[in-house]
């Protein structure tokens, strides 16, 4: 534990900007409460809420890291799994399943689905990848897309089953066995039983706790046998497989992994919106993640938490202020005629608040054309950038680091 | 010295359409033996090291590895099995260092399963000890201990070879297939490479070489077989291949 | 695509070879068996005329799907890349054209005259010319630079322009269907109790003229060869002197010339557009390739056809709320079972 933060300590942000970003992340984690209770004058819970969407992402785009950055495989559809967290979820937190053919509804515990919710995805991950990893990269990343576009469809369409269009709502409220009630909530100190979690706050400590999870797994992958097979696979997969290492077994699991955590994502998703419709589902969050995922730098952990962050911001937060911005410098500028629509210019604010795709696909062309890496390139890309050097040393150097 | 045969080529043809490339070829090769096949550039010698551990299955024919069957096996199982081969072109992990590079080919050694690896249990942590112990061992044992940290991208042409070599024997093979492993090396660099063959001889591996020179090949094989045109024209040791017309001829009608 | 095809046939015998594969197989046949019987059943229960009147329709979409699956197949025999934005290239064909129609003088309803048909073949050829040379731009700009790049990088930029061209529409014209102006006279007849109208006629004409043209165009000129050559063995296309830039480039501007003829003739079809059409029809269209062999011009043409006819008869016959999971069920369902097309039509060997 010492030597982790001495070397902690001792970093050197130019060098090794990702234990940085760690410290940069763990510090606004823990502390975001209280900028959102400073920033919103007391009622931080919107400001919360909103922090916990962006977690939401976060575990999307750390699944999604798996599949794309770690093993390689492009996956276009990734909010299917998603969506079958989140309805796995409706099924079975809620009174739904009153409602379908089947006449009795359950009523699982949230802790408990999020567990369920994780295997469902995962072998819907195996039953998709299962006939079609043997395939080429572009038509694997096709099969994905239609895969991803048939999810949303069919739990729209089978209506008897899934309440097709207007979705799925009132879904159960995650309830913990017991809390303790204190002063810092305005009540007397007391132990709670079945307490009912309505606070933002709590769903941001849910988030909190999940995120780091999944982060802490997702490293642990990473520097085990099954990273090193997929960083294998992602250079030279006709090499790794000459060495051993069972590369459709090894991209089925990464593909598993990553639906795992889609579901994952579904399950606090749904619980926390108490709503889920197929509308929420489609390609563009498919897409969405995958932009978090490539700007952030694929592979690279921190990279893409980070680019999720980022993401999210100019995503739903920024471009839906742009429509008042834009509007209100027209106005200040006295060029409030902008403001009117005519012909097909639809005025200014509304004509800002569609520039969300063009934002994306410029995104990604650019991104790909200056900076594939991504903004914190993963260690491998790195060194892509810098250009052969010579690192002697000794083997002491390499066991201290391993032991 | 047993005369036990590790590899056995039975009838095997290798066709690309139209183009025959290995025509209807046998020979076998004897546990702890080095066992050299060489031939004109094109000759299908390659094609013949790709069809052995699976990268492109023979059209017909067997091949036979301690007995089995292993024609149209998977390339991760015939490592699995205990074959491990070396590329012509040195196929590295370019953006691994020396010493992962050398982990993954001990994956399939490896017990450690997903359940250890996610939540880093104490069994998983003890065989990532283990194995990284074993891979600096490799890299003292072909001489590149001090590239251990190094990206592979980054490690002299010397090196790179080597390391592919140690990458190849972290499979634990019982045999190991090289591709050219002394194309553009030094003549100090080739004695080197012949004195490292002869101590993976010892640990009891069997090699089975592809190599254009010939001093290597007289110098350390125990027998040798000529493709020429995909087809086997001579089979014999190192003296007796030298000496025949056949191959003097395969040899000198073109240029190498 | 030799080398690839040949990786992908042996993995299918793999799959096929066992018990498995040929109990999917059969499952594969009895599926479509029970699809087809069930469709004679609906086809019997709503008479001739009903069906002749969607078989027509088929035609027509079938049509226009192959001359987006053409740019698709072309592109991706050459170079091997999705161009995701091929089939916003031709959302964007219907875009253009309808601004263009007032310009050329056209408007809604008109009456014909002897200078119409100059006025519409104005409309045809800077539409097309305007989608040839947006396509190339896109080649220019987002793939040629990533031509030696890790596949990864060119189809997240495809998938990168897809979404630039859309957020260029909709910024355009917002997110609702607009309407393309109804110019075609009113003008047809009726066969078997079912109506042929001029619509059909164009599109099929047009189709027609323009599938021969490129038929033509590929196997008898010389950049028709080049496109051919570079896309079996560039290399040696290379080293015969063949300007590879250009051709490349010119199967972007071909492509796009068919795409672009698409899309008017949906807009006059359908009198109807939206932003995201091309990813739709993109995606059907790309399924039709598939189908047919992709890098196959005719497979693609033929497979364009067959998905029309699935695709309309489906939504004649059964619920139209699943058709597009039907679609993308089959696209998955050849790149798994047939990655080289149902038709198994010879993909060149490289």
């Amino acid at each position: 534990m010492r030597t982790w933060f001495r070397r902690v300590w001792e970093t050197d942000p130019r060098r090794d900007p990702n234990s940085v970003v760690y410290i940069l992340l763990a510090f606004f984690g823990l502390t975001f409460p209280i900028i959102a209770n400073v920033l919103s004058g007391g009622s931080p819970g919107f400001l919360l809420s909103v922090a916990g969407d962006a977690g939401v992402y976060l575990l999307l785009t750390l699944g999604l890291n798996v599949v794309v950055g770690m093993a390689g495989l492009l996956d276009l559809g990734y909010a299917a799994f998603f969506a079958i967290g989140a309805y796995t979820y409706a099924f079975i937190a809620s009174n739904h399943l009153a409602v379908t053919p089947l006449h009795t509804a359950l009523h699982v515990p949230f802790w408990i689905v999020l567990i369920i919710a994780l295997f469902v995805a995962a072998s819907f991950g195996v039953i998709l990848g299962a006939p079609t990893l043997r395939l080429r990269g572009d038509y694997l990343a096709i099969v994905t897309l239609g895969f991803g576009e048939i999810v949303p469809r069919v739990f729209k369409n089978a209506a008897t089953w899934t309440s097709g269009v207007n979705g799925i709502s009132a879904l159960d409220t995650p309830v913990l066995p017991f809390w303790i009630q204190g002063p810092w909530s305005g009540d007397r100190l007391e132990i709670v039983q079945n307490f009912k979690i309505f606070d933002p706050l709590a769903y941001y400590v849910i988030m909190l706790v999940l995120v780091v999870t999944c982060v802490v797994l997702v490293r642990n992958l990473q520097n085990s046998r099954m990273g090193r097979a997929w960083a294998a696979i992602r250079e030279d997969e006709v090499a790794a497989a000459a060495m051993g290492v069972n590369t459709v077994q090894a991209k089925l699991l990464a593909f598993a992994i990553g639906a795992a955590f889609s579901g994952f994502a579904g399950t606090f998703y749904g619980a926390k919106l108490s709503l889920v419709s197929p509308e929420n589902f489609g390609f563009s969050v498919s897409i969405t993640v995958l932009v978090m995922v490539v700007l952030g730098g694929m592979g690279n952990i921190p990279g893409v938490m980070a680019g999720s962050l980022l993401v999210y911001y100019v995503i739903f937060i920024l471009l839906p202020m742009l429509p008042d911005t834009a509007t209100s410098v027209a106005n200040a500028l006295g060029l409030s005629g902008l403001t009117q629509s005519s012909g097909d210019f639809p005025g200014i604010g509304e004509f800002a608040s569609r520039l969300k795709f063009l934002v994306f696909g410029l995104i990604l062309v650019v991104v790909m054309l200056v900076r594939p890496e991504g903004l914190l390139p993963s260690r491998e890309r790195q060194q892509e950038l810098k250009k052969g050097t010579h690192d002697d040393t000794i083997i002491e150097d390499v066991q201290a680091e391993v032991g | 010295m047993s005369e036990e045969t590790i590899l056995r080529l039975d009838h095997v043809v290798k066709r690309f359409g139209g183009l025959v490339a290995v025509n209807d070829v046998s020979f076998d090769v004897k546990k702890g033996e080095v066992f050299a096949l060489i031939g004109p550039n094109g000759a299908g010698k390659t094609t013949l090291f790709n069809g052995v551990t699976g990268l492109l299955p023979p059209t017909s024919g067997s091949v036979l590895f301690e007995g089995r069957e292993i024609a149209g096996t998977k390339p991760h199982k015939v490592a699995e099995l205990g074959i491990a081969r070396t590329f012509q072109n040195i196929r590295l992990f370019e953006y691994m260092t020396a010493l992962e590079n050398i982990l993954v080919g001990e994956h399939c050694r490896m017990r450690a399963k997903l359940w250890d690896s996610l939540f880093k249990l104490p069994r998983e942590r003890r065989e990532e000890q283990e194995v990284t112990e074993r891979a600096l061992e490799l890299l003292r044992f072909v001489g590149i201990e001090r590239w251990a940290n190094s990206y592979a991208r980054n490690l002299p042409y010397g090196g790179q070879r080597r390391l592919e070599i140690a990458r190849a024997l972290a499979t634990r093979p019982r045999l190991l297939l090289l591709d050219e492993p002394a194309a553009g090396f030094t003549p100090q660099e080739k004695v080197e490479l012949m004195r490292l063959v002869g101590k993976i001889l010892e640990s009891g591996v069997t090699v089975f070489l592809i190599e254009h020179d010939m001093k290597v090949v007289m110098g350390i094989s125990k027998r040798i077989v000529v493709l020429d045109h995909g087809e086997l024209i001579a089979e014999g040791t190192p003296d007796e291949v030298r000496n025949n017309p056949r191959v003097i001829e395969a040899y000198l009608g073109k240029q190498h | 695509m030799g080398a690839v095809g040949d990786a992908i046939r042996r993995r299918r015998s793999d799959l096929r070879a066992g018990l498995t594969g040929r109990v999917l197989d059969a499952g594969l046949y009895a599926v479509i068996i029970a699809f087809v019987v069930l469709l004679a059943t609906r086809v019997a229960d709503h008479g001739q005329s009903y069906l002749l009147q969607i078989l027509f329709f088929a035609l027509a979409n079938g049509a226009i799907y192959a001359l987006i699956a053409l740019g698709y197949t072309m592109v991706y025999g050459i170079i091997e890349l999705i161009n995701f934005a091929h089939g916003d290239v031709f959302a964007f064909g219907a875009f253009l054209s309808a601004s263009l129609i007032p310009v050329f003088g056209m408007s809604e309803g008109m009456a014909w005259g002897p200078l119409t048909i100059f006025q519409l073949l104005g409309v045809f050829v800077v539409t097309m010319l305007g989608c040839a040379l947006l396509n190339v731009g896109i080649e220019r700009v987002a793939y040629r630079p990533l031509r030696h790049a890790p596949r990864l990088a060119p189809l997240i930029t495809a998938i990168g322009v897809s979404f630039f061209l859309e957020g260029v529409m909709f910024l355009w014209k917002g997110p609702s269907s607009i309407h393309y102006p109804d110019i075609l006279p009113d003008v047809g007849f009726d066969i078997f109790g079912a109506h042929v109208d001029i619509r059909e006629l164009t599109v099929w004409i047009v189709s027609i003229v323009l599938v021969v043209a490129l038929a033509l165009f590929t196997d008898r000129t010389r950049l028709g060869k080049a496109m051919r050559a570079t896309a079996q063995d560039r290399d040696a296309a290379q080293l015969m002197g063949i300007d590879i830039d250009r051709t490349i480039a010119a199967t972007f501007f071909i492509g796009a010339l068919l795409a672009g003829a698409g899309g008017i003739m949906y807009g006059l079809s359908y009198n109807t557009s939206v932003f995201d059409l091309g990813f739709s029809a993109g995606l059907v269209a790309f399924t039709a390739a598939v189908f047919g062999g992709i890098g196959n011009i005719y497979g693609a043409a033929i497979g364009g056809l067959v998905l029309g006819l699935i695709r309309t008869f489906w939504d004649g016959y059964f619920d139209s709320a699943w058709s597009d999971v039907m679609i993308f069920a089959i696209l998955i369902l050849v790149l798994v079972f047939r990655p080289t097309g149902i038709l198994g039509m010879r993909v060149p060997e490289k």
